[in-house]
């Protein structure tokens, strides 16, 4: 199908910016780190996308199988480790926003910036 | 047919990110994202990325969605419109995704078996293991033993963001638990509900069989200590959602996972320096046992031990910071 060839990275192309609007439009801390975690995922799907190769299965080599062709492990690998690390930088970001809620009263960036400019 | 289907999850994919930016109620956001992160395994699942997928399920369906929860509890349930300076916004978004889109055109077609990303290290991996490890999952073999370096640095970024949560949000939990010493009532968690409690409780020990299966059968299939840790803080956090925070950490005391998140990397780095004391190299597992092949073995079963325990410390942790520090 080689029309479909290119369609996981038009969707990683299109899931990036959507989580980056979020980054950028947002101005809620909550919505942004939604947005952050997004836009990791969808460098998750880049990656993932490239270790596909037809024909492949998943490279867990039995024995006495021969002539069968295995996905790459390497991108498998480095988004394994990378999915566990993003939740844990996550938590604390969305420890931060909590005290910023306690110390501001509020996780809207433009509340926060007046209430800067005010003090 | 797997295509046709890959490309439906991938479209549903789409739609449901648009869906999360555009809901202003942040409670509707987060469930969103958990749907979000279950397609985005399965997508994984049929990428033949099966060890992907599982953390993918565990991580992010199930673990993401409780912490972010947690925070909601914290802060605020909806977000405020900002409506000026959206379209300078939308444009660059709009731009950057053509631009990214227009380079797509030079990379090579999924599956491409020429692709330079396949011509590197990842060959050697796969004709290597067989002989030099002798386990099945070479994900396993490259993240354990080949590339074992760069998992001891997650291991310690996991512990250090860990440590960061706890510094920021731990300041006042030894304040506020000398003062509740919380009587277990029945409107503690779901205990009133029965349904989640009977199902609840039926189904955590299997949660926590599954966990140690996939910890232990990690070499042979897909799993690891990165998936059981995640799988059976799942299991924990069932357990605390429905009997209540207060239960669940007398069942797991505090100081039992700040030992977990301590042993995991010391562990780890210990089995690295037995190496060296052996007369190898850092986390060259080969001198560790009689035959070269046993060694790398036992060195893949003790750092995957480490990696399942700092994990599953981790993010109990977390998850207990967020859940036991209370609402100004």
């Amino acid at each position: 199908m080689e029309l479909f060839g290119l369609y996981n990275y038009w969707v990683f192309a299109i899931i990036l910016m959507t989580g980056f609007y979020a980054v950028i439009a947002k101005g809620n801390l909550i919505k942004k780190l939604i947005g952050l975690s997004i836009f990791q995922s969808a460098v998750f799907l880049l990656y993932i996308s490239m270790d596909k190769v037809d024909g492949g299965t998943a490279p867990i080599i039995q024995k006495g199988v021969i002539d069968q062709v295995y996905s790459n492990p390497l991108p498998q690998v480095l988004i394994l480790t990378a999915i566990v690390v993003g939740i844990s930088t996550t938590a604390l970001g969305l420890a931060i926003v909590v005290r910023i809620k306690e110390s501001y009263g509020t996780i809207e960036e433009h509340e926060i910036q007046e209430l800067e400019r005010n003090s | 047919m797997v295509i046709l289907f890959a490309v439906f999850l991938l479209t549903l994919l789409v739609f449901t990110a648009v869906a999360i930016i555009r809901t202003t109620n942040l409670f509707v956001a987060v469930m969103l994202s958990g749907i979000f992160s279950l397609l985005m395994a399965a997508n994984f699942f049929i990428l033949d990325a099966a060890d992907v997928a599982l953390t993918e399920a565990a991580v992010g369906a199930g673990i993401t969605t409780v912490l972010f929860l947690g925070a909601l509890a914290l802060t605020v349930e909806r977000e405020q419109t900002v409506p000026d300076g959206r379209w300078v916004s939308i444009s660059v978004v709009v731009l950057t995704t053509l631009v990214l889109i227009y380079a797509t055109f030079d990379k090579p077609r999924l599956g491409d078996p020429d692709a330079p990303v396949h011509q590197h290290v990842a060959p050697w991996y796969l004709g290597q293991t067989p002989e030099l490890i002798d386990i099945p999952n070479v994900v396993t073999a490259v993240l354990a033993s080949f590339r074992g370096y760069d998992t001891l640095g997650e291991v310690f970024v996991v512990f250090t963001a860990c440590i960061g949560v706890l510094f920021v949000l731990g300041a006042r939990q030894e304040n506020s638990q000398s003062l509740a010493t919380p009587p277990i009532s029945n409107t503690h968690g779901l205990r009133h509900h029965l349904i989640p409690r009977v199902v609840g409780r039926l189904l955590i020990p299997f949660i926590v069989l599954f966990g140690l299966y996939v910890q232990f059968h990690g070499e042979y299939g897909p799993g690891g200590g990165f998936q059981a840790g995640a799988i059976i803080a799942t299991a924990m956090i069932l357990s605390a959602l429905l009997e209540g925070e207060a239960q669940a950490l007398r069942a797991v005391p505090r100081s039992t996972l700040l030992g977990l998140i301590v042993v995991g990397p010391l562990l780890y780095g210990a089995v690295g320096l037995a190496g060296i004391i052996l007369g190898g190299n850092f986390l060259d597992y080969s001198v560790l046992a009689q035959s070269s092949v046993s060694g790398q073995q036992l060195g893949i079963l003790l750092i995957e031990a480490g990696v399942g325990m700092t994990v599953c410390g981790a993010l109990l942790l977390i998850f207990h910071a967020f859940a036991s520090r209370e609402k100004l």
